[in-house]
């Protein structure tokens, strides 16, 4: 019923689309996992890069990817302790 | 230079084992020296499809246990001389061989043969782990459905992280009238989705069960699209350009506007 009327809606009545918006939507979330590791080396050079401009609390990073319905986002905490004047 | 090929798709009933042996047969009856390994420990399959299920003696684990030589355990193959297949143990489980000795044996084969093909069993635990040590390359089998590409996706990723990249996807089961209709993926969508490159699209074929039944590889077949299909695969496995195979019926019409340059190219 609701794929009926989700076809309605998007003015497609073939189900190839259907399975090609499906598909999207699950591998947005398979592919979203970042494994320990490169998250680890994620976070090194985050810190790398945002110590030339700032003075940052490296204990209290926090970097996690976000899901929500159909998109992910990189969501990083990092608390700063000083601003740089010059690069 | 020989070349280590797993068979891989996540999925289960996907064509891994029809396409090893098709592909296996096909590269055998150019003259290379082919070892076809069933990797699928506990669900043997290989052997069936290709005929050869009346003359195993030994299998995978006697040779990884040392029970017996690999020649010893190599079954050749009916029609092709330069055709071995090295078949899986049924009554073990898939932890009785481990990858290293899994790479060794492959490491063996290559001194002996061309081609060694892989037959990965579906899934991602220790069967799969254990099929793609040892191998160069990979083909990732898939059909044009949500959860089968899904699958794929996947594998590619575990691919990547054991340090085999770019895989080639072979489209099984295509319905080219189903495609037309836009009922079913086409072969550029999975391309889009997935990222890697195309090395075979097999039709869907009513020959390929009865090949099956019969346990003689359809790639033989001199007058089946499938077999065509097969063919050109090996075509590319040795390093040549084949075009890929009109698959799309168009119908009057199209075939009408086509020959008057008007069809949309696929």
């Amino acid at each position: 019923m609701f794929d009926f009327l989700g076809r309605l809606l998007r003015g497609s009545d073939n189900s190839k689309n259907v399975a090609k918006e499906r598909l999207r939507l699950v591998l947005i979330h398979d592919r979203s996992s970042l494994s320990p590791g490169l998250l680890d080396s994620l976070k090194e050079e985050l810190i790398e890069v945002l110590s030339k401009y700032m003075e940052i609390d490296e204990s209290g990073l926090e970097v996690n990817l976000d899901e929500g319905d159909d998109s992910v986002a990189l969501v990083a905490n990092i608390p700063v302790k000083q601003i740089k004047r010059k690069v | 230079m020989a070349k280590a090929i797993v068979v891989t798709s996540g999925k289960g009933g996907v064509g891994k084992t029809t396409t090893t042996a098709n592909l296996g047969t096909g590269l055998a009856q150019l003259g290379h020296k082919v070892c076809l390994v069933d990797a699928d420990i506990g669900l043997r399959n290989l052997d069936v499809v290709l005929g050869l299920e009346n003359r195993i003696v030994f299998d995978l684990v006697d040779v990884v246990e040392g029970n017996c030589r690999v020649r010893q355990a190599l079954i050749k193959d009916k029609r092709f001389n330069n055709l071995f297949l090295l078949p899986a143990a049924q009554t073990r489980e898939k932890d009785a061989v481990a990858p290293e000795q899994m790479r060794e044996l492959i490491k063996q084969l290559k001194e002996e043969f061309d081609f060694i093909l892989v037959d990965c069993p579906a899934g991602i635990e220790q069967g799969f782990r254990n099929a793609i040590s040892g191998a160069d390359d990979a083909l990732i089998v898939t059909t044009p459905e949500v959860s089968a590409v899904r699958d794929a996706d996947r594998i590619i990723g575990l691919l990547e992280a054991a340090e085999i990249y770019e895989p080639k996807l072979v489209v099984n089961r295509i319905r080219p009238d189903m495609v037309r209709k836009g009922d079913m993926m086409s072969i550029q969508d999975m391309i889009d989705i997935l990222a890697i490159p195309l090395i075979g699209v097999v039709p869907d074929d009513e020959v390929i069960i009865i090949s099956t039944n019969k346990g003689e590889p359809v790639v033989l077949e001199k007058k089946s699209k499938a077999g065509q299909a097969y063919r050109n695969i090996v075509r590319r496995l040795e390093g040549a350009e084949v075009p890929f195979l009109e698959l799309e019926d168009k119908g009057v019409v199209g075939r009408l506007m086509s020959l008057l340059g008007m069809g949309n190219k696929q």
